[in-house]
């Protein structure tokens, strides 16, 4: 079967599980006795298990089928969870990520199980303890090796034979046969049992006669047994012939054969008993629940959803940028024609559009949980692996992103919240001695702030130690030493963003490996958001990152320049204002105005977009718009303002790369284009 | 590319004029032939980048030929069009003073192109082709639309 189309959904619904697991195990870690929430684990799991063993994955289902047993004995109460069983089962977790980024990525997902599998199975048995791990090989095989001597301890095998079949193998006796009773036992993670039972009695046909099977052949055809099943068979061929056939089937754990002896008589049929116990207390109640908690979780997801391609909204999205370009025709047009009819059905129509617009752009909305969900579990594994107590503390997690901003942001902010444990936050001992709480915290806070979403990464740590910033920055050639005298402390926490800074004296697997914090800033920044940091000595440090809600329709203020229009991104300006010609002052030969108290430096766009004019200025008054990046602001002096206007954000190109100060283009209501100003760029 | 075209043995190309010349470009590269349109100025780019149009919702770059060339500019006319070529996954317009004509050429009838034709270096054509009484330049217009010179003029002048 092509599997390819339910690859993606493959896909998604694990990470998604695996997430909630992740989750869960955290909760679980500081509640163990919160049995709800192994049940949510267990349910995610049992889901995983399905899904993998669908797909074929595996690896990926025999892991997650121990790691179900091992839950499922939490849940009924048959087992006390311990931080070395929540390691184990994290790093299965782990493991069962590392494969579904395999698959991700094109592989088969196959990795070596073997070693969680083991530990898992010892915990099922119930000997588990990380002083014993070398051993629990040894005890795992035990219950087999018991279970294979009781099969030949046993007093011959007893066996229920009609009459039908006494005759049947004393014919075959008396003709020269060999009788044998076989004992199957499957693999405990072998999943198609019935197709595996299949191919032993495909195999044994070929070779002999199968006279009676227990459980019946009808039941085992359709599953209804646990991992074994007996057999009794009729062949000319020796036992090692039947014994290698049998065994060249995988997913086969054991094979019994014993020579029917008829002069026994007739007794009681043998006792199934499968070989492993507690596997087969794992797997009764399992189908049991498996309808049930299905249920459950979706009551406990709310509300229908379905999922929808991105790539399908992607078009939507372009669709109805259309409809917003043509929107924006219709009112001109009806503006000029003045027909008041026509003017109250375009104006319905921008209304409708406006809640279309609304609808589309929240269908893309994402809430930030969905990055911050992995954050906890890296910042526990990290926090032990640097020998720190950090304590990781989400607010906001519901605040929802475009999509297109969240599967970008994912990376630095891993980078932020890793740079805030390894150097913010101190040791134990060092903290210890500043005379604060052994356990460092760690604020991740999410909140949306006009038409920007602000993530904060805030520690208790030690704060920046600027001396140290400056001297590295020297070393490196970021600064000189005359300006580094005059640096305020600003500019000074500005400098970890500089390229080839790094202050961590050993580079760590943690920070990244010599890549800095620059990186974490371009890539902000080419998601048109913006990366600043705020420290105290001693206290901590704040990094706080700012994004924009969407990436493809903005609110945006048009402006004329002489024959040209622009359009300025309304999150950067401030304020528009129109001063007279006399306000302009001079300083450094550069134009600058007093805004508010502020001085503020004007930049011409006729100039520096070199905008052709053939006429003189006769205006007395200049008309300004202020526009900020970070703490700086700057004035535009532009022509006239032509109005606020939502707009669609579009590119210029492959052609056109890197344009001075032009973020990009848009379409106007009467076809034209505008460029699209990148303040940032005009700020010095 | 010309092996595959010498079992066809034809090339269908949109013939074009820039000064007393005449062009051509495969038909498979046109995605259009557009009338001039108002074009939107880009500051801070190569001349002959004359800006972008609205190419029914997509923002179009547009280069003026002549300028490309360092041909002598000329009034824009009633004739002059835009062609829209599509080289990769880059879409550009190309001004022409005029594109009339779509012909066969005979894949035998071209010839490698000497070094300078009507003021256009060798280096922008793909060949010459001579058809009866008309020479045909054939234009390579991945040179033609190379970004990695933009970009350097772009360097150049900021």
């Amino acid at each position: 079967m092509d599997m390819n189309q339910y690859l993606d959904m493959f896909i998604e619904e694990s990470k998604e599980h695996l997430q909630a697991i992740n989750a869960n195990l955290l909760i679980l870690e500081s509640e163990p006795s919160n049995i709800q929430i192994v049940n949510e684990i267990f349910r995610s799991a049992h889901t995983l298990k399905g899904m993998s063993a669908t797909m074929g994955f595996e690896d990926m289902a025999s892991l997650t089928h121990e790691a179900e047993n091992v839950l499922d004995l939490i849940r009924n109460n048959k087992l006390t969870i311990n931080s070395d069983i929540m390691d184990v089962i994290f790093q299965s977790v782990d493991l069962i990520e590392g494969m579904v980024i395999h698959i991700t990525e094109g592989g088969d997902g196959s990795a070596d199980v073997s070693d969680p599998v083991r530990k898992l199975r010892a915990i099922v048995a119930g000997d588990f303890t990380v002083q014993q791990e070398v051993a629990v090989a040894a005890s795992v095989a035990e219950p087999e090796v018991q279970a294979a001597t009781a099969g030949h301890d046993a007093d011959k095998p007893e066996l229920d034979l009609d009459d039908y079949a006494q005759t049947v193998l004393k014919q075959s006796k008396d003709a020269g046969n060999n009788l044998f009773w076989i004992k199957v036992i499957l693999n405990e993670n072998c999943l198609l049992k019935a197709a595996r039972a299949y191919m032993i009695f495909d195999q044994l046909e070929s070779l002999g006669e199968v006279i009676k099977t227990t459980p019946s052949v009808q039941d085992i055809e359709n599953e209804r047994f646990d991992l074994s099943f007996d057999v009794v068979f009729v062949t000319m061929n020796p036992v090692d012939k039947v014994r290698t056939a049998i065994q060249n089937i995988s997913e086969i754990q054991e094979v019994q054969i014993e020579t029917i002896d008829l002069k026994a008589p007739p007794a009681e049929p043998p006792a199934v008993q499968p070989a492993a116990p507690a596997a087969a207390n794992a797997a009764a109640p399992k189908k049991a629940d498996a309808a049930q908690p299905a249920a459950a979780r979706k009551a406990a997801a709310g509300g229908k959803t379905i999922r929808v391609d991105i790539e399908r909204l992607d078009i939507l999205m372009n669709l109805f940028s259309e409809l917003v370009i043509d929107r924006g025709r219709l009112e001109q047009l009806a503006r000029e024609i003045g027909k008041s009819e026509l003017q109250e059905t375009v104006e319905h129509m921008s209304r409708i559009s406006g809640d279309l617009q609304n609808i589309i752009l929240t269908m893309r909305m994402v809430p930030v949980e969905q990055v911050f969900n992995r954050f906890p579990r890296m910042i526990r594994d990290l926090a032990k692996d640097l020998n720190k107590k950090v304590n990781l503390e989400i607010f906001g997690a519901e605040t929802e992103l475009d999509r297109t901003v969240i599967d970008e942001i994912g990376d630095p902010l891993v980078h932020l919240l890793r740079n805030s444990l390894d150097h913010g936050i101190e040791s134990i001992t060092d903290r210890r001695i500043a005379g604060k709480p052994e356990e460092g915290t760690i604020e991740l806070r999410a909140f949306h702030s006009g038409n920007h979403v602000f993530i904060e990464v805030k520690d208790d740590g030690a704060g920046i130690n600027k001396e140290k910033v400056l001297k590295k920055a020297i070393e490196r050639g970021i600064v000189n030493q005359a300006a580094a005298e005059t640096m305020t402390d600003k500019q000074i926490h500005e400098l970890l963003f500089a390229s080839g800074f790094s202050t961590a004296d050993i580079i760590s697997d943690i920070s990244g490996r010599g890549v800095g914090l620059d990186v974490v800033k371009s890539k902000i920044v080419s998601l048109g958001g913006s990366v600043s940091v705020d420290s105290v000595r001693g206290k901590g440090t704040t990094f706080l990152v700012q994004l924009p809600l969407t990436l493809s329709i903005i609110s945006a203020m048009l402006v004329q320049v002489k024959n040209e229009k622009y359009a300025v991104p309304l999150s950067s300006i401030i304020e528009t204002a129109v001063f007279k010609k006399d306000q302009i002052m001079m300083a450094h030969r550069q134009k600058v105005i007093d805004f508010r108290g502020r001085v503020v430096p004007l930049v011409s766009l006729e100039e520096i977009f070199q905008v052709p004019s053939n006429r003189e200025e006769t205006d007395d008054e200049v008309a300004v718009v202020i526009v900020r990046k970070g703490e700086k602001m700057a004035g535009l002096v532009v022509d006239s303002f032509i109005g606020q206007q939502e707009i669609v954000l579009k590119s210029l190109g492959k052609y056109l790369v890197n344009v001075f100060a032009i973020s990009g283009a848009t379409i106007l209501g009467d076809g034209q284009v505008a460029l699209i100003i990148d303040c940032n760029a005009l700020i010095k | 590319m010309l092996e595959q075209k010498a079992i066809v043995g034809e090339v269908k190309v949109i013939v074009f004029r820039l000064k007393d010349e005449e062009y051509g470009v495969e038909v498979q590269q046109v995605k259009a032939i557009e009338k001039l349109e108002h074009i939107t100025r880009v500051p801070r780019t190569p001349k002959f980048v004359k800006g972008v149009i609205n190419l029914r919702g997509v923002v179009t770059p547009i280069i003026d030929l002549r300028k490309r060339f360092d041909l002598e500019e000329s009034e824009y006319s009633d004739s002059t069009r835009t062609i829209i070529v599509a080289v990769g996954d880059l879409e550009v317009g190309l001004i022409v003073d005029a594109a009339n004509d779509v012909i066969d050429i005979p894949v035998d009838a071209i010839e490698p192109p000497p070094e300078v034709v009507g003021g256009v270096e060798a280096a922008y054509l793909r060949g010459v082709a001579k058809l009866d009484k008309r020479l045909l330049i054939l234009l390579n217009l991945d040179k033609v639309l190379s970004t990695e010179e933009i970009n350097q003029l772009d360097a150049f002048e900021g």
